[in-house]
């Protein structure tokens, strides 16, 4: 069982919250719109043989939002500073839907900093054939209930099955608050992105693309527009799984990662 | 006292099957939109507002909404500016000018700025965050509608006062040439700001010493805000009195009680105001305060707007069965003898009417009341007889009312204008006595 903790390191100017857990090559990992859902069998997976390094984003309950940053491209920023100021050199990164999004923006604006990029789900680029799925315009269990195909997952029922605490409630708009702030328009996209991404492409940094067959949240025109901005990329589909494959399918999930950043 | 009339401009000629199937007015497809009927609704509006001077209203209050049949005012500005040019009277009360969903102050400044010159000084001003519906309709970014909306309404200020050209770069607002030539018409109009119980707009409404109007809020939460009013100007060195608040209420006059009983249930057309928009669009994201968010957490039966947590909790997805439109139907009947006896809706005869708006008014003891006209398919003819007997037989009675209880509307004592010095006690904004007397603490 590998042993994780939350911390609070001042970095880029605030005080970053983040969870830290496992031994090896740090792996900096972030998280979606809706927020860190806690330590999984996925997290426990990767840990085996890295460190993951998960800052909790800014604005999302436990790290004080950043009232100069207007676009994930500046959380992106944000995170550039961290991997500076903790010297942790240069690093892979896995992005998760809008901390995809981040992710490739990272990318995009400073390509050494990376030694590798996962994306899973990626926001980011606006397809041209169907829509990122609204997420601010529907409930919160309807947004949950949209991001899984397999709704008997164990551990979607887990994260959120049940009734919801209040602290749970509030940590969920706080969560929704700021991707809105950053993300209301245009919806969860950069449009300069897929040109931004050249960088990236020259750099030849190597990219994995990860969707599942059944997401509901980010079309497939959205990987297919990622790779042809990064034509380098791998792609992988876990079939049966929708916007969360790591829980949905985790061993499939860590399976594609491992053999990626082996 | 000034009383003021209100109407949502509903659409008349919609079924009440497909806002009942979307559970909501907003978000009702336009495709139900007809022309001709429309055109004449937005004439029979207008002509209805001169006839609201004509029997002896103070002032025509209007709004807009968007995406929608419950209110068919969607540009406010231009319906004000007509009345401005058919009305020679009345106060023009725009409650309000949806300053984030706009997103273009300058643009609103002049708009304003016309409407006050046409009619001579007529405008009272007002302005509004927007439902959370209209913020979906806008594409107004809801985590920054607070900052918007204080932004626009200060460059407003700015450009109603400061001599131009100058230049203004903000945060949301951008103008590097700022010269709108046309100013308001009175030095600088009267600012009226509706409200649902938002404490933080409460809160600036007694800095800035704008009156703020009770949109029909419960009276028990109406008078806590109220207070925190007058907690407030008090910090501030002033006694809020009734010139620092209104009150507005859905009301329906007719002949006898049988009748208006009858008609008034246009009021609980297609669930009414609670049914305006779904939960998911009534709050979206970062469009509430912090602090509201988690009182709306914690409190399980709390709810803003009939929106608790455990509605923003529900999955949208369940599917809709027609066959549950009569259960639905009766349900809203046995809501709309509650909304009468919670006094939120006042439906009557002149006398019914009459003596149920007094007691109102001896709880809240607003200095602006303003009538909610009635929602829901009501003819012409009805609207226009309920017009005329709150205009000639209640309106009367419920200035006798003011006037013996100093009631002082914002135009017969200046907000802000009664100092309070230092460490002085404030004097009681409302009349809790009078409100355990209603049953309705």
């Amino acid at each position: 069982m590998v042993t994780w903790k939350e911390e609070t390191v001042n970095v880029a100017g605030t005080d970053l919250a983040l969870i830290r857990g496992g031994t090896g090559k740090p792996l900096l990992v972030l998280h979606d719109e809706l927020g860190y859902t806690g330590w999984m069998k996925w997290n426990e997976a990767l840990a085996q043989d890295r460190e993951l390094i998960i800052p909790l984003q800014p604005g999302f309950g436990k790290t004080p939002r950043l009232e100069w940053t207007w676009r994930h491209r500046d959380i992106a920023n944000v995170y550039q500073n961290m991997i500076r100021e903790m010297d942790l050199g240069q690093i892979d990164v896995l992005g998760f839907s809008a901390g995809g999004y981040i992710a490739a923006e990272m990318a995009a604006s400073n390509p050494e900093q990376l030694s590798s990029l996962i994306l899973v789900g990626p926001m980011g680029i606006k397809p041209d054939e169907g829509e990122i799925f609204d997420m601010f315009a529907c409930t919160i269990k309807t947004c949950l209930r949209q991001t899984v195909f397999n709704k008997e997952a164990k551990e979607y029922s887990e994260i959120y099955g049940g009734d919801m605490s209040a602290e749970q409630f509030e940590l969920f708009e706080d969560a929704r608050a700021e991707s809105a702030r950053l993300g209301w328009e245009p919806y969860m996209f950069n449009p300069s992105l897929p040109e931004l991404l050249r960088s990236a492409k020259n750099a030849k940094l190597p990219t994995l693309l990860i969707r599942g067959s059944e997401d509901a949240v980010v079309p497939q025109d959205c990987i297919r527009k990622y790779h042809d901005a990064l034509p380098q990329a791998d792609i992988i589909t876990i079939k049966g799984a929708g916007h969360r494959p790591e829980i949905e399918d985790s061993a499939e999930f860590v399976a594609a990662v491992k053999h990626f950043l082996a | 006292m000034q009383i003021a009339h209100f109407t949502e401009r509903p659409v008349r000629y919609l079924a009440e099957e497909p806002v009942l199937a979307n559970r909501a007015f907003f978000g009702v497809s336009n495709k139900f939109f007809d022309r001709e009927k429309s055109a004449h609704d937005y004439n029979f509006y207008l002509d209805e507002a001169c006839f609201v001077e004509e029997v002896g209203f103070d002032g025509i209050a209007l709004n807009e909404h968007h995406g929608n049949p419950f209110c068919s005012g969607s540009v406010v500005n231009i319906e004000a500016a007509i009345l401005a040019r058919i009305t020679s009277k009345a106060k023009i009360i725009i409650i309000g000018n949806m300053l984030p969903g706009v997103k273009h102050p300058l643009r609103t400044a002049e708009e304003l700025a016309t409407i006050d010159t046409i009619s001579r000084g007529r405008l009272v001003a007002g302005w509004v965050r927007g439902a959370g519906s209209e913020q979906f309709f806008n594409n107004a970014n809801p985590a920054y509608n607070r900052e918007m909306f204080n932004e626009a309404h200060s460059f407003i200020m700015d450009c109603w006062t400061k001599d131009g050209p100058w230049r203004y770069e903000g945060k949301h607002f951008h103008y590097r040439h700022v010269n709108p030539w046309v100013k308001p018409y009175q030095e600088m109009p009267q600012q009226w700001i509706p409200g649902v119980l938002s404490a933080e707009t409460v809160m600036w409404c007694a800095e800035k010493q704008y009156p703020y109007l009770g949109l029909g809020t419960a009276l028990g939460p109406t008078c806590d805000l109220w207070d925190m009013y007058a907690d407030k100007s008090a910090e501030l060195g002033y006694q809020a009195g009734p010139e620092n608040f209104g009150y507005l209420l859905p009301i329906f006059c007719a002949d006898t009680d049988e009748k208006a009983q009858e008609i008034g249930k246009g009021f609980i057309f297609g669930g009414g105001q609670n049914a305006f928009s779904r939960p998911e669009h009534t709050l979206p994201p970062g469009y509430n305060s912090k602090s509201a968010i988690r009182m709306l957490g914690q409190q399980p039966g709390g709810s803003w707007l009939g929106v608790s947590k455990e509605k923003m909790m529900a999955s949208a997805d369940d599917s809709w069965d027609a066959s549950a439109y009569d259960a639905l139907k009766a349900k809203l009947i046995a809501g709309y003898e509650k909304v009468q006896d919670d006094m939120q809706i006042v439906v009557g005869s002149p006398e019914t009417c009459a003596q149920k708006i007094k007691d109102i008014l001896s709880v809240i003891r607003p200095g602006v009341f303003t009538c909610f006209a009635v929602q829901g398919n009501v003819s012409d003819k009805d609207r226009l007889r309920s017009v005329e007997l709150l205009g000639k037989e209640v309106l009367p009675e419920v200035r006798k009312f003011a006037d013996e209880n100093e009631l002082f509307g914002p135009f017969d004592r200046t907000p802000g204008s009664v100092k309070l010095a230092p460490g002085t006690k404030r004097a009681p904004v409302v009349d809790r006595a009078a409100l355990a007397k209603l049953n309705l603490t």
